[in-house]
């Protein structure tokens, strides 16, 4: 999707639950916003993939796990609150 | 393991926890394929039963299980489970799942969310397990996370859903408030408690500075279950649910087997001695021997080869095995070949329903035949009285269930007489046989009476014996009553002596009138032959005499005739001469 790849994000979500395909379009939108070509996003169905999601431990979905840049972070929940977002990737709001 | 009551109903199956006692509450178990909530307060034993329920489906029942941690990390969990013998590590290996479900401390949280990760990362071991168990420890932890209760109540269901679409047989446990109603005011879980088929409520409490900790099944749908609150204990070999008498009782058969008391006079007092399996009480105050009866009763067990328990907790087992040879009981030799084991109560703590469990486990152990319990009393020690109470009447119940000779002494004290006799445990209507001491103190002398208050099914003697302890042994004697008074000790003894002499006065008596009337007899008889002898001699006499006069008679005749035939003359006509 990027050709820098800064970001890289891994969503765990629960087949077309609301709540999942809530945060795959909060996180489509965000990306858009703030990190245009600096992103990478494997959508990951916790039905289809059980035991990586096991690996991952995800108990709750929808879950965003960050690996890149490091430290790993891990957001639960439809990713609808822009500014905790911004807070938790340490994204710098272009526009404020 | 089920009643005849569920097998009325075949539709609800239930699955076995392995857990001693509960099973028999609820008549087999947990319900199969429903959902079970367990409540309790912080260290009530929710982990502990719920980790049972899944080891003893894993070892015995074969169904694999999965736990859910939310609280504590596995590997914790199986450390501290460790001791419990359920070899969890081997388990783990293909029977057993862990899954760590700690919610992580850095999570952000972003708008809504579900537990539809966890139900499918579960889904997919449940596939490849062919679980039939699962556990969920401590929902609660998860269920915070969630941001209103309308999200909680969603997830509970979402859960409660997923688990009958699988059959699952399934535990959720939960924390409580700390107070025993708290877990159905709190929204989301007085919620679940409606929605489950089953709820166990465990709590924990103090009563007295001694823990207590008890169960209490809350409902069971589908199932008649024993609807009181029940104590239990955690030993090392898991829970220990302390169950009401009757469910145990079923099937009991009563022994007509007699077993010596060890007194041999109290064997005859009792009609041939203790049944086997009774119950026997003996009670009295401080140094009536109480002691010494128990330990003659012991010593009688092993000379039969019997293994026997005493358990003692007024003094150390060897103190107390000392103490009896001065009475010529020898339980030491038993007590190194085996067969006695003897038990220091003191250095056990804990509740009476720990010390039961205790004593439960030791007699298995040992596989007693005999008991002793020096003395049961102890058990009102420990917390409140009414427990202690139930405790000795489970003891009870559970040594006629084994067939095991129970015998428990019961301490008296100074203010409470014989008709309080049954003491704060109010076991002598359980017991079979009730043995008092008593002391009687009389002419500047204490001593022992004992007597037998009742014995069941047996004649026994209504007599007041007196104890006696001697290097040689527990003997029993007779006691004396004069004008209304007992005569015990030394007045017994003079009493005795008195008796004594005056059979010895009596029989010299007799032997001298014997002599008198034999002296009387041999000067009657000499006299008799005297007489005999003057008889005789008058009898001569008389002889004689007749002889003599005959004779004479006889010359006179002739000497008549003689005369005439000299004279010449002839006979005259008799009546001529007239």
């Amino acid at each position: 999707m990027s050709r820098h790849g800064s970001f890289k994000f891994r969503l765990y979500v629960a087949d077309d639950t609301l709540n999942s395909v809530q945060a795959v379009a909060n996180l489509t939108a965000f990306c858009h916003t703030y990190l245009q070509d600096r992103h990478e996003i494997e959508v990951i169905d916790v039905f289809r993939e059980p035991l990586r999601a096991l690996a991952d431990n995800i108990l709750m979905t929808p879950m965003l796990i960050r690996f890149a840049p490091l430290p790993l972070r891990r957001i639960v929940g439809t990713l609808s609150q822009t500014q905790i977002l911004l807070q938790a990737l340490g994204i710098e709001d272009a526009g404020s | 393991m089920t009643t005849p009551r569920s097998k009325a109903k075949p539709s609800l199956t239930k699955s076995a926890t392995g857990i001693a006692g509960f099973d028999e509450m609820t008549g087999g178990g947990l319900p199969q394929g429903r959902t079970t909530l367990l409540v309790g307060g912080p260290g009530s034993g929710k982990t502990i039963f719920a980790l049972q329920f899944l080891a003893h489906g894993a070892l015995a029942g074969a169904d694999p299980g999965i736990f859910v941690a939310f609280e504590e990390s596995p590997k914790r969990i199986v450390a501290n489970c460790a001791g419990f013998g359920w070899n969890l590590a081997h388990l783990q290996q293909e029977k057993l799942f862990f899954l760590d479900a700690q919610p992580t401390p850095l999570l952000i949280q972003s708008g809504n969310f579900d537990l539809g990760g966890m139900l499918a990362v579960l889904g997919a071991k449940v596939d490849a397990m062919k679980v039939r168990r699962i556990v969920f420890d401590a929902l609660d932890i998860v269920l915070s996370l969630l941001p209103d209760p309308a999200a909680k109540r969603r997830e509970i269901y979402r859960l409660h859903e997923w688990l009958l679409a699988r059959g699952i047989t399934a535990i959720i446990t939960s924390k409580d408030d700390g107070d025993e109603t708290g877990a159905t005011s709190i929204q989301p879980f007085g919620f679940m408690q409606f929605m489950v088929d089953c709820a166990v409520m465990l709590n924990h409490r103090m009563s007295l500075g001694v823990s207590e900790r008890n169960l209490r099944v809350q409902k069971y749908r589908g199932s008649p279950f024993d609807e009181n609150e029940a104590p239990f204990v955690i030993s090392n070999e898991g829970f220990d649910v302390a169950i009401s008498r009757m469910s145990r009782r079923v099937g009991l058969k009563a022994a007509n087997e007699r077993v010596t008391s060890g007194v041999k006079r109290l064997d005859t007092m009792l009609d041939g001695g203790y049944y086997r399996g009774a119950t026997v009480l003996i009670t009295g105050l401080p140094g009536t021997a109480k002691t010494t009866l128990s330990g003659a009763f012991a010593e009688a067990a092993c000379r039969r080869r019997e293994r026997t328990l005493f358990v003692s907790f007024d003094s150390d087992g060897v103190e107390v095995m000392r103490n009896l040879t001065s009475v010529g009981i020898q339980l030491a030799r038993h007590a190194k070949s085996g067969l006695l084991r003897m038990i220091s109560g003191r250095t056990i703590t804990g509740s009476a329903e720990t010390l039961l469990v205790l004593i439960k486990k030791l007699a298995r152990e040992h596989k007693a035949r005999c008991l002793v319990i020096d003395p049961v009393s102890t058990l009102s020690k420990f917390g409140n009285e009414l427990t202690a109470h139930r405790v000795a009447e489970r003891l009870i119940d559970w040594s006629k269930s084994e067939g095991i000779t129970l015998l428990c002494t019961s301490l008296l004290d100074e203010m409470s007489g014989q008709a309080a006799g049954s003491g704060s445990l109010h076991i002598s209507t359980l017991a079979d046989t009730w043995i008092h001491l008593n002391y009687l103190v009389q002419a500047g002398e204490r001593n022992r009476g004992m007597s037998i208050i009742k014995s069941r099914g047996t004649a026994h003697s209504n007599q007041v014996r007196e104890l006696i302890l001697s290097n040689e042994g527990v003997t029993l004697a007779d006691i004396y009553t004069a004008s209304g008074e007992v005569l015990m000790g030394t007045l017994r003894w003079e009493k005795e002596r008195a008796e004594h002499v005056a059979n010895d006065t009596a029989a010299i008596a007799a032997k001298l009138k014997l002599l008198t009337l034999d002296a009387q007899e041999a000067v009657l008889e000499v006299r008799v032959k005297s007489l005999q002898t003057e008889l005789m001699a008058k009898q001569v006499e008389k002889t004689l005499l007749k002889q003599t006069s005959e004779s004479r008679q006889g010359e006179l005749k002739r000497g008549r005739k003689r005369i005439r035939e000299l004279r010449g003359a002839d006979d005259a006509p008799s009546h001529g001469r007239n």
